[in-house]
């Protein structure tokens, strides 16, 4: 395999290397529809540049059988942007950005298995890209707090008509957040942690 | 001017995640999350093709050189050695090395088996909740960004 510039395979920056006694890591996933703002929470609060990793997906094409080449066959490659954040010298956390569509889904067995939790970022322009996403988090059981990402000309809906509308119980907390500002995006991290306790803490005692 | 209304796609469908319901929540999730299920899309090293075994490994899993590249490595070992000198996730190798994932996963399982490399198990979510202390460390930690 032609491995062209090897050599020159850019790393990570000495200063973001991580130290020597990072024993674990544990990541937290962001989901949301193009153009959201994603990869803008990531870029927010990482202390590492965003980084991209991709994956490749063959899709074998409709009617295979009386069309039996590769021409039958795309490829279709899937980004996800990603972002770091040290918590102690032992533990990492990893911030995942990834498009909610439905043809994106089967890479997120991987993604979501093991993962904290979610945060499904939303804008008021488009509410519905975000209904089967949040269909898809119900199902797989993984527990998600809802950021209304507050773009200057998207409409404003109070909380509760929004809570409503997208059908959420009310113990899911649904925030608003500006993704472009550092603490902001903290917050959203922090209510999905404080809302991933209250969850540990209630299974605790029942 | 009011938004649009999400429909549920199960009528009528109990409500999973809230906390009074976790022993409801817990049964679901632990079915969910297994390989077994047979809704759930293929995993990724299943879309990748039928190739040999490979380590288990995450995203998130750190992966740390074990040694200096042997004279037999080959560009791409070299690469990841060089890379993981301090630890550093398969992400970050996939996004680095410009590979997809699912082959980053290939060459580390051929260098964990060699010993070349190690690999530190992420903390993952169970069947259930994540430990409360954990959460709490990572809430620290957040705290301080």
């Amino acid at each position: 395999m032609d491995f062209k510039g090897s050599d020159t395979i850019p790393g990570p920056r000495t200063e973001d290397h991580l130290p020597q006694t990072a024993q674990a890591a544990v990541k937290i996933v962001i989901v949301g529809g193009f153009g959201v703002g994603k990869t803008t929470m990531v870029g927010s609060v990482s202390e590492i540049r965003p980084l991209t990793t991709e994956e490749t997906m063959t899709q074998a094409g409709i009617g295979v059988d009386d069309n039996y080449g590769s021409e039958t066959k795309t490829a279709t490659t899937v980004a996800m942007d990603f972002g770091r954040i040290s918590i102690t010298d032992q533990l990492v956390l990893y911030l995942f950005g990834t498009p909610g569509q439905e043809r994106f889904w089967f890479l997120w067995n991987g993604l979501f298995e093991g993962a904290l939790g979610a945060v499904v970022l939303i804008d008021t322009r488009r509410l519905e890209v975000s209904f089967d996403v949040i269909g898809r988090l119900e199902e797989r059981g993984v527990p998600f707090v809802v950021a209304v990402n507050s773009f200057p000309d998207a409409p404003r809906y109070p909380i509760d008509d929004l809570r409503t509308a997208l059908d959420l119980p009310k113990e899911i907390p649904i925030i608003e957040c500006d993704a472009r500002r550092r603490a902001s995006s903290r917050d959203v991290l922090m209510t999905l942690m404080h809302f991933l306790h209250s969850l540990a803490t209630a299974k605790a005692n029942a | 001017m009011t938004p649009p209304q999400r429909r549920r796609r199960f009528a009528k469908e109990q409500p999973r995640l809230t906390p009074l319901a976790t022993e409801g929540s817990g049964g679901t999730e632990g079915k969910d999350g297994k390989e077994g299920d047979t809704k759930a899309p293929e995993r990724l090293y299943v879309v990748a093709g039928p190739d040999g075994q490979r380590a288990d490994l995450d995203l998130v899993t750190l992966v740390v050189a074990g040694a200096d590249p042997p004279p037999s490595a080959t560009p791409e070992q070299s690469a990841i050695l060089r890379l993981c000198t301090a630890p550093l996730s398969v992400a970050e190798l996939s996004a680095y090395l410009n590979l997809p994932f699912s082959v980053v996963t290939v060459l580390l399982t051929e260098m964990l088996t060699a010993e070349l490399v190690q690999a530190r198990a992420p903390i993952v979510r169970q069947a259930t909740l994540p430990d409360r202390s954990l959460l709490e460390a990572v809430m620290h930690g957040l705290q301080r960004l």
